[in-house]
Order: structure tokens, then C-alpha cells, then sequence
């Protein structure tokens, strides 16, 4: 067996032990082995990598790798369960970038070979990861800044928004077939610096609540420039790893577009909750009664129910208030009441968001429904939290046809005997869309940061 | 390798990733998306081919050096803090509640 035999070899096993622990993804109990298995596969295949003959030389490989993996340990044991959203988003820029800058590099080799122009699968696969992985950089940051909160998290837009993205675009592709005809390293820079300017303006003018369809779309294309980048080495191992993540986000996306009922191109074009609708609504919420209620009456009822639901959103995130909620629900455990949570797929700012959040707390996962299983239970449910969530249970959307968010599937809080909304003031939610639930008689409103009104209700529970 | 064999290969990959990925339960969705973030740090691979060939210039270098930086803390920041995230989910609470008391 030649040496090459043995790397191929390898990176079969890897590609293996990427699929096993994506499977052993489907359940939480083989899940932690499951990511574990991939980090293997992951290993083997570097080590494979490093032993190729064509790799002569290891000093910067070495260093920038240790630069590196150092970085990305020390984010990641130190990032909050809270911020994980920007941190997805910050690894996903980091992978783009990686992948346009080896087809800037492979693009280089090309014409130093003293190459006039690209073949054909060498042109689409050096240009598709060039521009797909600057795209997913760009977007990928911009993503985070607006998370981090170093970026405003309202839609940022600005004239002919759309237009100047479609003439990008196509500037885009008219350079990657010149720069494929004649090889020339100062096109293609342009081409990269074009593509850094599409992905901020794509993602600029994206709300915040529209993230999770951001993040997984972004988590897409990084994938799909691997892949490509796959092609332009002959890198297999590359085309299987980069299109696994391609189907993940593909599909990912697919799941949160429909779980807003929005299509990715409205996500991507539309610019969300910057509109009329918003100002209108919110103006006409004013005039509307709103009923508060204390802490301590709501410790009393909520001793007394039989069943209580709590829907997480992100306000939940943004107040650290995981912790306080599981205080509640053990005490209320305690005392006999059986309390779920509900949670919407699109709850907080990525997919899958609040369970990570619950799971840190220590909230056990079979406590976690997802909408279908908990929706039907509504109606037999006493009284139901609803913490920092608002879009997901708007009744509008179920009842209203002239509502933006009509048809998008929510948590239907407004069966239940009780609901009570905790809520720092009445502000509309990202998508500035007003929210009759609030006015509903049966609800009841607890203002102020959900982090101290739990931990006031905790007290209470304990003196009831 | 020819390019159709790897079309091919392409496909079914993509097959397999949709097939296993339709899977995931939404509960461990954020699991499942820095997860694959992890494994899409394989272009880490990529970037040592590049920067580990002899014959490169300054462009090869500078930017397999930079690539090779960006996907080390991918791939390393992803399975680290997926393993971080999964380790917390847990099925029952632990009975120590006479204890809390």
C-alpha cells in the first residue's frame, strides 16, 4: 500500500466517525459520545494530513495552529450558554474565511504554475468557495456583532437595498468568469472584496428575531465552501465533511424558515420589523387596558394549580433568568404541581437555544416539549409563564389575516385558564407587531427584569 | 480522482448528511449546529496542504497561515464547547432534595 492509500484510508475512517456522531446526534443520551466520535475522526484526519509527503514544511503549520486552537479553546470554555448564538456564528465565519482563503491560495498556485486560465472544475470550484466562503465571513461577523450587541440588532437598511445587493451579485460573477479566463491575482482580490461587501450588506438589514434562519443558513454556505474547496485540492474527505454540514444547514434553515412561516428569500430581502405595521400597532396598544399582577398573588395561584406550562423566550436569555425559573419549578415540584416547558422552534436566538439554556440550569430535557406535543395540552393547563417570549404565542397569528406574522405556528398560551406575561415594559417584540394577548382578560401582566420578578416569586412561593 | 467520481461521492454524502441530520430533535439543535460548525473546520485540512507545500510563495503563505489559524479555532472551539453544551443535558433531576432543605 502506498502512502497515499493509507491518507485515503484515514480519511474514510474520518468520514465515518462524522457520520456516526451525527447519528448518535438524534438522541441526548449517545449525543456527548456521538460529538465526541466526530472530534476523532476530526483528529485522525489532520494527523493523516500532516503526514502527506507534498506537507514539507511544519513551522507555520505548527504555530498558526497552536495560535489558534489555543483562541478557539479558551472562547469556547469561557463563552456563556446565553451567547451562543454569536459564538456559532463567530466559528462559522472563522470556517467561510478558512475556505476563501485557500481558493485565493489555490487561485495563486494556478498562475505562479504559469497557468493563463482555469479549467473547468477547477474555475467553478475556486470561485464558488471563493466568493460563498467571503460571503459567510462577512455574514458571519456581522451576525455576531448584531448578537454581541456591537451592532445595533434592528434592521439596518438603507435606498435600493435590494437593487445594490443584485448588482453586487452579478459584479460578482462577471469577475469570477474573467478572473477564471485570465488568471489574474488582482481581479480575484476584487472578487473577494466584493463578496466581504454582499455578505455585511446581506445580513445588515436582518432583525434579530430572524437569526436562527441567518445562522443556519450561514452555517450552509460555510459548509458548501468547504466542499468546494474539496474539489479544488481533490481533497475528498473535504466534499464529504463540507456537504454533511450543508445538508445540516440546508435543512436547519428549511425547519426555521417554516417554523416562521417565512421563506428564506423574505428572511434574506426583507428586512422584517422596520415597517409601518409596527408603529400603527403599537400606537393602537396604548389605549388598550392591560392587567398587572403582584408577585406574591401569583405565588398563591400557582401553588394551588395542578398544571403549569412556562414558555421560555428570549427575553429569558437576556435576563440570565434560567436559574430562577428551575428554583421555581423545583419548589413547585415540591409542592405537588407538574410543570413543563413549552418551547417554540424559534425561540431565542438560534435553534435549539432555550434547551441549552434549561439544560445548564439542570431542567431535566423530558420537562422540555417541543410546540406539537405541547400545544394540545393547552387547554387543560392552569395557568402558563410566559418569560421573555412574545411572536411565538400571538394569538394574531393564528386569527388574524392582516397581522405580518398570520400563519406562522405559535403556542397556543391563550387556552389556558390563566396566562401571565412577564415583560420588562410594553414594547412590541422584533417583530414590532402588537400583541392582543396581552390585552386578553384572562392575562395578567408582570413587569420588570424577569431575572428579579422570578426571584421575588421564588420568595413568595416559600412564604405561601 | 475523476470528477465524476466525485460528484458521485458528493451526492451521496449529501444523501447520508439529510438522512442522518432529519434525525436531530429539536432539543439539541444548537448541539447539532455548533457540532457540524465543528466538522466544517475540516477545511483545517485543507490549509495545511497549502500551507505545508514547499513550492508556495508569499501569498500561499500568508494566507495558509491565516487559514490555518481560522480553522484550528474552529474545529477546536466547536468540539469543545458542543461537549461543554451536551454534558448538561440531563433526563432527571438528582434526588437530593431532602438534602436542599
Amino acid at each position: 500500500m502506498t502512502q497515499d492509500d493509507l491518507i485515503q484510508l484515514a480519511y474514510l475512517v474520518a468520514a465515518f466517525c462524522f457520520i456516526l456522531g451525527l447519528k448518535w446526534l438524534s438522541s441526548p443520551r449517545s449525543a456527548r459520545r456521538g460529538n465526541q466520535v466526530a472530534a476523532l475522526g476530526m483528529a485522525i484526519a489532520i494527523g493523516a494530513t500532516v503526514a502527506d509527503e507534498r506537507v514539507v514544511d511544519y513551522t507555520w503549520i505548527i504555530i498558526a495552529a497552536l495560535v489558534g486552537g489555543s483562541i478557539g479553546a479558551v472562547i469556547a470554555r469561557r463563552v456563556q450558554m446565553t451567547a451562543m448564538p454569536q459564538l456559532v456564528a463567530l466559528l462559522n465565519g472563522l470556517g467561510g474565511g478558512a475556505a476563501a482563503l485557500i481558493a485565493v491560495s489555490e487561485y495563486h498556485a494556478h498562475g505562479a504554475l504559469g497557468e493563463t486560465s482555469l479549467g473547468g472544475v477547477a474555475a467553478v470550484s475556486v470561485m464558488f468557495s471563493a466568493i460563498v466562503g467571503s460571503v459567510s465571513f462577512a455574514g458571519s461577523l456581522v451576525a455576531f456583532g448584531k448578537l454581541q450587541e456591537l451592532l445595533p440588532g434592528r434592521p439596518i437598511t438603507w435606498p435600493a437595498q435590494k437593487a445594490v445587493n443584485a448588482i453586487l451579485a452579478i459584479a460578482i460573477v462577471a469577475l469570477a468568469v474573467w478572473a477564471s479566463l485570465a488568471i489574474s491575482d488582482p481581479v480575484l482580490w476584487i472578487l473577494v472584496a466584493l463578496a466581504l461587501v454582499l455578505g455585511t450588506a446581506a445580513v445588515l438589514p436582518i432583525g434579530g428575531a430572524d437569526m436562527p434562519v441567518v445562522i443556519a443558513f450561514l452555517n450552509a454556505c460555510t459548509g458548501l465552501a468547504a466542499a468546494a474547496t474539496g474539489f479544488a485540492l481533490g481533497n475528498v474527505l473535504l466534499i464529504i465533511a463540507g456537504v454533511l454540514v450543508g445538508a445540516s444547514g440546508t435543512l436547519l434553515t428549511q425547519l426555521m424558515s417554516k417554523a416562521m412561516n417565512r421563506s428564506l428569500t423574505s428572511v434574506l430581502f426583507g428586512a422584517f420589523g422596520g415597517g409601518a405595521p409596527g408603529g400603527g400597532g403599537a400606537a393602537r396598544g396604548e389605549s388598550l387596558p392591560v392587567l398587572e399582577i403582584a408577585p406574591a398573588d401569583l405565588a398563591a395561584q400557582l401553588v394551588y394549580a395542578r398544571r403549569v406550562v412556562i414558555v421560555p423566550g428570549y427575553g429569558l436569555a437576556v435576563a440570565q433568568a434560567q436559574h430562577p425559573v428551575r428554583e421555581l419549578v423545583d419548589l413547585l415540584g415540591e409542592r405537588g404541581v407538574e410543570v413543563t416547558f413549552a418551547i417554540h422552534p424559534v425561540a431565542g436566538r438560534m435553534p435549539g437555544h432555550m434547551n441549552v439554556l434549561l439544560a445548564e440550569a439542570d431542567v431535566p430535557y423530558d420537562k422540555l416539549l417541543e410546540m406539537e406535543e405541547a400545544n394540545p395540552d393547552f387547554p387543560q393547563t392552569d395557568i402558563v409563564l410566559v418569560i421573555g417570549a412574545n411572536d411565538v404565542v400571538n394569538p394574531a397569528a393564528r386569527d388574524d389575516p392582516s397581522s405580518p406574522l398570520f400563519g406562522m405556528p405559535i403556542l397556543e398560551v391563550d387556552r389556558a385558564e390563566h396566562v401571565v406575561v412577564f415583560k420588562r415594559s410594553m414594547a412590541s417584540g422584533f417583530a414590532g407587531v402588537e400583541n392582543m394577548l396581552f390585552h386578553d382578560p384572562k392575562t395578567r401582566m408582570l413587569f420588570g427584569d424577569a431575572r428579579k420578578s422570578l426571584a421575588q416569586l421564588v420568595q413568595d412561593v416559600q412564604d405561601v | 480522482m475523476g470528477v465524476i467520481t466525485e460528484l458521485v461521492i458528493l451526492v451521496l454524502a449529501a444523501w447520508v448528511g439529510i438522512e442522518v441530520v432529519s434525525k436531530v430533535p429539536q432539543m439539541l439543535h444548537t448541539p447539532l449546529m455548533s457540532g457540524t460548525n465543528a466538522i466544517h473546520g475540516v477545511v483545517l485540512v485543507g490549509a495545511i496542504l497549502v500551507l505545508g507545500a514547499a513550492a508556495g510563495g508569499t501569498v500561499e503563505v500568508v494566507c495558509g497561515i491565516i487559514a490555518v489559524a481560522f480553522g484550528a479555532a474552529n474545529v477546536v472551539g466547536g468540539f469543545v464547547v458542543t461537549d461543554r453544551m451536551l454534558q448538561m443535558f440531563k433526563r432527571r433531576p438528582e434526588p437530593k432534595r431532602e438534602g436542599d432543605e
